[in-house]
């Protein structure tokens, strides 16, 4: 039996490390300063880089987050603070079911919301999916952040006087900063890396863009696009893409690893 | 312009000096004051009118907005999964007037003659992510319960992290892997070698891409979610139950056998359902190892389309609006079959936490 246990291990350990190795021995030698800066080339042409699609990827996360962010912190802090009556518990439900609806659906609904009434991709687009995306795991989390406070605290606040909403904000809120932090550049983590609801809300873009109302391109996208192309070139390309994607989303991973060891340090 | 603030403002702190003392203060005062034998002048002061107190109490007026504001934040949820709905309901009208239940057991794919039937592709979401979860669930199990019963806190920590990476990696890096790695591989060796078995469902030629590279992808996408998700299952499973086991003489293998696993079955069940709810909406290594043919699935070795891969496929190049909204349509059932088992899988754990406190 314990046999069987460790072929389990096996499972996680081989494809992560082939994953690794491959990712990095086949885009490592298409990485470089114009890869990471410089626009695509047409076919035949060699060099060119994801430069657009960095900065598309950066662009429609901030614009996810800005949506996201808000709505599932504050969705969380209800959940944690009144989530037991029947809305709160309707809410935690749905919040749960919402989170397991695939991506390529909510790219769909998105579709049909954004981009046919105004007949045009865009990067706004793009950024509302990735925030529907975003606000059921980050309300969920920040939930289960925040009822780690001790109620006391809460009590101790509204017994000095001070008002329910700065109670809640700046002392019970305030002391879950750290694992809300932590949440919100996972769920960042997460959109930067989703493509399927990109395909038909931002679609891609061969050139720089930072318009919200245009077509634009992403990191997730091109890789898709590249990869599944017939020339080498293209190929090569993709896994270099790969490559800036895994350290774009390792390194937001890994912030959020650094922001809750100190949060718990400082608890 | 004077900034200072007046008096009368309600912003002025009035200083101790000013305030003036509340009932039982001055009653206090008054009983001190007749204890020293002196005129209890103060009894007699009038009593502060009530008007006085609702004006000095702070407005509740902030309190009210907080909440209102976490509310409507709250309801963002709601909201989303209506509009998802309702949206995806709206963008496949045609193709429901045009096709009614007929869409869901006809079989034919054919956008330049604008007929569309769904089974191959429902066939095919259900035989990978079957697939996946025949090879993950097991995998996965066996991984929780040596993480949760047989490993020490620093193994665990180290064992832990690769499952957290392999969750965090975007799914369009492992398409990208299954297309570099897995499907050469499965193509000079794997397939030649199931080819020979002779086995109707290993017929056809050995392409790497298909419906078997689809399943392995998937197989290793929802490992960790099944680990995790049983992981907590475990750790719900209150310590006097292993005890108890333990006491009665059990070694560890038949405390797990005896104990943890038929007192679990229901969150378990509740977690491979989740993890399957995954498998059948994941959709970019999907379309990227599957080989994307439309026709109904013949061997695991040929190559196939599930619900999600078609989608991202074929959407953004749909010509008519038949096509597009046949396409929504099968997102339409995607998502229905994603909500059911959600919507089970959750009532089936959260059941599970409830029996817990009850035994608790």
């Amino acid at each position: 039996m314990t046999v069987v246990c460790g072929a389990g291990l096996l499972f996680a350990f081989v494809p992560l490390c082939s994953l690794l190795y491959l990712v990095i021995s086949r885009g490592l030698p298409s990485l470089n300063w114009t890869f990471l800066t410089g626009l695509p080339k047409p076919v035949g042409e060699t060099g060119g880089g994801v430069g657009n699609g960095l900065v598309g990827s950066a662009l429609m996360t901030l614009m996810a987050s800005a949506i996201g962010l808000p709505a599932g912190i504050g969705a969380g802090i209800y959940l944690a603070s009144k989530g037991d009556g029947a809305f709160g518990r309707t809410v935690r439900f749905l919040a749960e079911v919402l989170s397991a609806v695939p991506s390529v659906v909510v790219g769909l609904a998105v579709y049909g919301l954004v981009v046919a009434p105004f007949h045009h991709f865009s990067a706004a687009a793009g950024g509302l999916a990735l925030a529907i995306l975003m606000i059921p795991t980050l309300a969920r989390s920040t939930e289960e952040v925040v009822k780690l406070v001790p109620h006391s605290l809460y009590e101790a606040s509204l017994a000095l006087g001070v008002p329910e909403w700065r109670s809640s904000l700046l002392v019970v809120t305030r002391t879950a900063l750290g694992g809300i932090a932590t949440a919100s550049c996972l769920a960042m983590a997460r959109a930067a890396g989703e493509t399927a609801p990109l395909l038909f809300t931002a679609l891609s873009n061969q050139f720089w863009n930072l318009q919200p109302t245009q077509p634009t391109a992403s990191l997730p996208v091109e890789i898709y696009n590249y990869a599944t192309s017939p020339y080498p070139d293209w190929q090569a390309q993709a896994w270099g893409a790969a490559l800036v994607l895994l350290m774009f989303v390792g390194g937001l991973n890994l912030l959020a690893r650094v922001i809750s060891k100190r949060a718990t340090l400082r608890a | 312009m004077d900034l200072s603030v007046g008096k009368d403002s309600p912003l002025a702190h009035p200083t101790v000096e000013e305030r003036p003392p509340t009932q039982a203060a001055s009653t206090f005062q008054a009983a001190d004051a007749s204890l020293k034998g002196e005129p209890s002048s103060e009894l007699s002061r009038p009593v502060r009118p009530r008007a006085q107190l609702r004006q000095r109490a702070p407005s509740r007026l902030p309190d009210k907005l907080y909440g209102a504001v976490l509310w409507v934040l709250a309801f963002s949820v709601v909201a989303a999964l209506i509009l998802v709905t309702v949206q995806l309901a709206a963008l496949c009208g045609p193709s429901l007037k045009q096709f009614g239940p007929s869409f869901l057991v006809r079989s034919d794919w054919d956008p330049t003659s604008d007929v569309f039937g769904a089974l191959p592709f429902l066939v095919g979401t259900l035989v990978t992510a079957l697939e996946a979860m025949a090879l993950a669930v097991p995998l996965g199990l066996g991984t929780a319960i040596f993480l949760s019963e047989m490993s020490d806190r620093r193994l665990k920590g180290w064992v832990r992290f690769p499952i957290e990476m392999l969750a965090a990696v975007p799914s369009v890096v492992y398409g990208l892997w299954g297309l570099g790695q897995l499907a050469p591989l499965l193509r000079v060796h794997v397939e030649p070698a199931l080819h020979a078995t002779r086995l109707g469902i290993f017929a056809g030629p050995a392409l790497g891409v298909g419906i078997l590279a689809a399943g392995l992808v998937l197989a290793v996408m929802v490992f960790p979610t099944v680990v995790a998700l049983s992981l907590e299952v475990f750790q719900a499973v209150p310590h006097e139950q292993r005890e108890a086991f333990y006491a009665l003489g059990a070694t560890r293998w038949e405390m797990i056998r005896s104990g943890l696993l038929p007192y679990s079955r229901t969150g378990l069940f509740g977690a491979c359902l989740l993890a399957l709810g995954r498998a059948l909406g994941e959709t970019m290594a999907v379309a990227m190892v599957i080989g994307n043919n439309p026709d109904m699935i013949k061997s695991l070795l040929g190559t196939g389309s599930t619900l999600a891969s078609v989608i991202a496929n074929e959407f953004t190049e749909a010509v008519g609006d038949m096509h597009r909204a046949a396409l929504a349509e099968l997102g339409l059932v995607l998502l229905v079959m994603t909500l059911v088992i959600a919507v089970i899988a959750r009532m089936l754990v959260q059941g599970m936490g409830r029996s817990f406190k009850v035994n608790a």
